[in-house]
């Protein structure tokens, strides 16, 4: 057991010092755990040889993750994407790995080799570029979208590679097949049910195993989770989800489908389910964990040895793969409509090579078709690849989207036909209230927004509102700022709302600015940025709900409204003196200052709700106080004395 | 030294105001006095004890300016009460802060003034109706104003009666702050409109 603990541990430790701190410059927690995995494996050389092991098992985290988009994704947006999903995603395949074959024949490599190579190079990381966009927040937009359905196709493009690449066996190889490396292959060859059958049958059984998939999850995981749920015990729900996501991974490898495939049916089949979010809250801590050994797994297995002899040659292939994908794609995606900044996110989100390169590798290997030699180099040049998808999608972050958002949008922003009084950056959950509220009321407000498919769908539902970045002044201009009298900032974004508020401030002095904080830092943030009124999103709703509380545990309705007033007021009185703390503790970190001051502010709200003011009653009941019980006595003497 | 006029203004629906909007203008502009729109400045009423509490002590005259309602103030004005009068602030052992201060209310009032008599349908005069008011007054160790009223308050924009009321409503409160009001007339008098016929009279 010790040997295990020891790894268990150094591995841990490694994704708790590097990952945050990786995500606190700026660089992803991808990066975070890759670099993680770097230190521990051939810098220091803590781990080693059972990482090869390890990433079999962490890439069930790939799986999971496929098991969550799923459920994110019902059936009738699975349709909707279906056309980028085979052509964008077919395209991407089939010109990459043509590309990859034509640029390796004048190398003199034998034309199987090639076309396996182009194969195993056509995939891209599933694992990195929806941790990343998820990370990043840019699942929804169309780039983000455009990437997943490439993805998407290539994790169901795997199955049929692994039926072909054993066709393409190079009979000098197969003579000295004996390889000493264990293979990722393994999963795929030992425990099969159907490789003696006749195809007829296998399509029968392969057809059986993804109807009891849909069918089974349509039915019976229903009463199954309610079953399961009435026990009221926590941990036999995530039991039972865990249970699920490897039942169907066990089931769909034994008829030989991608487990991730499977279990992606099944996340899109329990998408419209209630019991989505509990699944999603019990998988996802699971999945995130497999995954960050995954990255850690890929870091480690960077073999420096190799890598030193040949740098030159793997470094040109990698920068050569790299340049290659993301043309391709590059060029795919202005087919497919995706344009300006998405075309790029695509097209450098998937310029790596994937974990199911290294798989296909491995059973390239076992089938003879590449030999120890490419397999070594090649599973270097994937690691690579993945290892600088991140500087990628810093790249994107920092150099091409400040660009387009200096240049062109995504889309054309709409042609603003009115002007309103107020303008309202933002409509998603919180700004959207604020809209209805005043357009209810007959207030002219313009409402913007980047994500064009929200605008659309609240198009559709009559309600006013403009596609576009609210932080582009020609845009506001065109909305009629200068005739608006209030500004209501509800930009998902925590920097850019800051941003914008700042810039606002200086450029229109006499503007009305509302904004909506995230949390107390955001709020003196936005403060400190120019902003008139800040309301934080969350506080009335958490103060209401604890009134309930109060209430339900018996406190009287109206008793638990003054307290919650009293929490408010005091808390009214200490923000000044916090917000100046913060101010002069600034560089994020919160200065000992400050927390004294939360400290006080505490035991002042405390006081407040209990202690009695030394001269009279105590705050909360400072209204509605009866006169003391001595009280009838004291007036019939003064009017006695007045007589 | 003119007295300093605190005017507390309760009206929950101003939108629809005809009177008392223009009235509280007209306060607005006039000279010593400090105008509190008390559902303006809590419109939760989350009155703020210490705060309206200062305000009185800081003058001399207050004025509850309102239109009736159930022949008493609306709520907001109800719930100042309660909640700034205080046991050992305005009235109790040690409370003495609103001694020697003068009270009165500005009313509008829907009733025509034949109604506000005790043959009317009111049956009692307006004096009257406002006894709560008075006595805590008296009780605070105030000198209670008899109110300044305009009855049938819904047909006087129609009648034109309001710029007439709003002008003595500027000479009253000039007399206020200069301390003119004849305090002895006043504790009889059912309404302070009387008064200004009075000073008219003094004046020509």
């Amino acid at each position: 057991m010790t040997p295990y603990f020891i790894q268990a541990f150094v591995y841990l430790c490694a994704a708790v010092v590097a990952v945050p701190l990786a995500r606190r410059l700026g660089l992803g927690s991808v990066l975070g755990y890759l670099i993680a995995g770097v230190i521990i494996g051939p810098v220091v050389g803590l781990v080693g040889e059972e990482t090869a092991t390890l990433q079999h098992f962490a890439e069930f985290g790939v799986v999971m993750m496929l098991f969550l988009v799923g459920l994110e994704l019902d059936p009738k947006m699975l349709w909707s994407m279906r056309q980028r999903l085979l052509g964008l995603g077919g395209l991407q395949i089939a010109l990459t790995a043509a590309a990859i074959m034509a640029a390796c024949l004048p190398f003199g490599i034998d034309w199987r080799q090639a076309l396996t190579l182009g194969l195993i190079l056509s995939l891209s990381s599933t694992a990195i570029v929806l941790q990343t966009l998820n990370e990043k927040g840019l699942t929804r937009t169309e780039g983000g979208r455009g990437a997943f359905s490439v993805l998407l196709f290539q994790d169901i493009a795997v199955i049929p590679m692994l039926a072909l690449i054993p066709l393409l066996e190079l009979p000098e190889l197969a003579q000295s097949a004996a390889t000493a490396i264990t293979s990722a292959a393994a999963e795929h060859g030992h425990l099969d049910l159907v490789s003696g059958l006749p195809n007829w049958l296998y399509a029968i059984v392969v057809l059986a195993a993804v109807a009891t998939v849909v069918l089974g999850g349509f039915y019976l995981s229903r009463p199954l989770f309610r079953f399961v749920a009435q026990s009221g015990l926590r941990e036999v729900f995530t039991a039972t989800a865990l249970m699920l996501v490897i039942g169907i991974a066990a089931l769909m490898s034994l008829v030989g489908l991608s487990p991730a495939l499977g279990t992606f049916l099944a996340g899109v089949v329990l998408a419209n389910s209630e019991f989505r979010h509990e699944l999603e809250s019990n998988i996802e801590p699971f999945k995130g964990l497999l995954l960050g050994l995954f990255f850690i797994t890929v870091g480690a297995g960077i073999d420096f040895a190799v890598l030193a002899q040949n740098w030159m040659l793997v470094a040109a292939v990698s920068i050569a793969v790299i340049v290659v994908k993301a043309a391709i794609v590059y060029l795919l995606a202005g087919f497919f409509g995706i344009r300006f900044s998405d075309r790029w996110l695509t097209a450098l989100g998937l310029a790596q090579a994937g974990e199911f390169g290294f798989v296909l590798l491995g059973f390239s290997l076992q089938n003879n078709v590449i030999s120890v030699s490419i397999a070594e180099l090649l599973s270097l040049v994937v690691a690579i690849t993945m290892f600088l998808t991140p500087a990628l999608f810093i790249f994107f972050d920092r150099v091409l989207l400040p660009r387009y958002a200096a240049g062109q949008p995504q889309r054309d922003p709409d042609l603003i036909d009115e002007k309103g009084r107020v303008l309202i950056a933002g409509i998603g959950r919180f700004g959207q209230i604020v809209n209805r509220l005043l357009v209810a009321n007959d207030v002219q407000t313009v409402v913007l927004d980047h994500d064009a498919g929200l605008v659309d769908s609240l198009r559709k539902l009559n309600i006013k509102s403009y596609f576009g970045d609210a932080s582009r002044p020609d845009l506001l201009e065109s909305a009629g700022i200068d005739d608006a009298d209030l500004f209501v900032i509800a930009i998902d974004d925590r920097e850019r709302a800051v941003e914008l508020t700042h810039y606002l401030r200086q450029k229109y002095p006499r503007l009305g600015l509302l904004a909506r904080a995230f949390d107390q830092i955001h709020y003196y943030q936005l403060r400190q940025a120019g902003a008139d009124y800040i309301i934080k999103e969350t506080y009335h709703a958490a103060l209401l709900l604890g009134g309930e509380a109060l209430t339900r545990i018996g406190v009287h309705p109206f008793r638990a409204e003054q307290l919650k007033r009293t929490f408010l007021g005091v808390e009214n009185e200490t923000v000044e003196a916090m917000y100046q703390s913060w101010i002069s503790s600034s560089e994020s970190g919160l200065s000992p200052g400050y927390r004294e001051l939360f400290m006080q502010q505490e035991a002042a709200i405390r006081e407040a709700m209990r202690g009695d003011r030394s001269d009279r009653h105590s705050n909360t009941e400072r209204g509605w106080t009866p006169p003391p019980r001595s009280y009838a006595e004291d007036a019939a003497d003064s009017a006695g004395e007045e007589d | 030294m003119p007295a300093r006029i605190l005017l507390l203004f309760a009206h929950p629906s101003q939108h629809r105001s005809e009177i008392n909007r223009p009235l509280l203008d007209a306060s607005r502009q006039q000279q010593g006095v400090t105008v509190v729109d008390l559902y303006a400045e809590y419109p939760d009423y989350g009155i703020d004890i210490d705060r309206e509490q200062r305000r009185l002590r800081e003058h001399d005259v207050i004025v509850f300016m309102f239109p009736l309602y159930w022949y008493s103030t609306p709520a907001i004005l109800k719930e100042w009460q309660d909640l700034v009068l205080e046991y050992g602030f305005a009235y109790g052992h040690d409370g003495r802060e609103l001694y020697g201060k003068q009270l009165l209310c500005a009313i509008t009032a829907g009733g025509v003034e034949d109604a506000y008599r005790s043959r009317g349908y009111n049956h009692y005069t307006i004096r009257e109706l406002l006894r709560p008011i008075e006595q805590t007054a008296t009780l605070c160790g105030m000198q209670y104003l008899p109110p300044y009223a305009l009855f049938g308050a819904r047909t006087a924009l129609d009648d034109g009666r309001i710029d007439a009321h709003i002008d003595n409503w500027r000479r009253i409160l000039d007399c206020l702050r200069e301390g003119r009001i004849d305090t002895e007339w006043a504790a009889a008098a059912d309404k302070l409109n009387d008064c200004v016929a009075a000073l008219d009279g003094a004046t020509r």
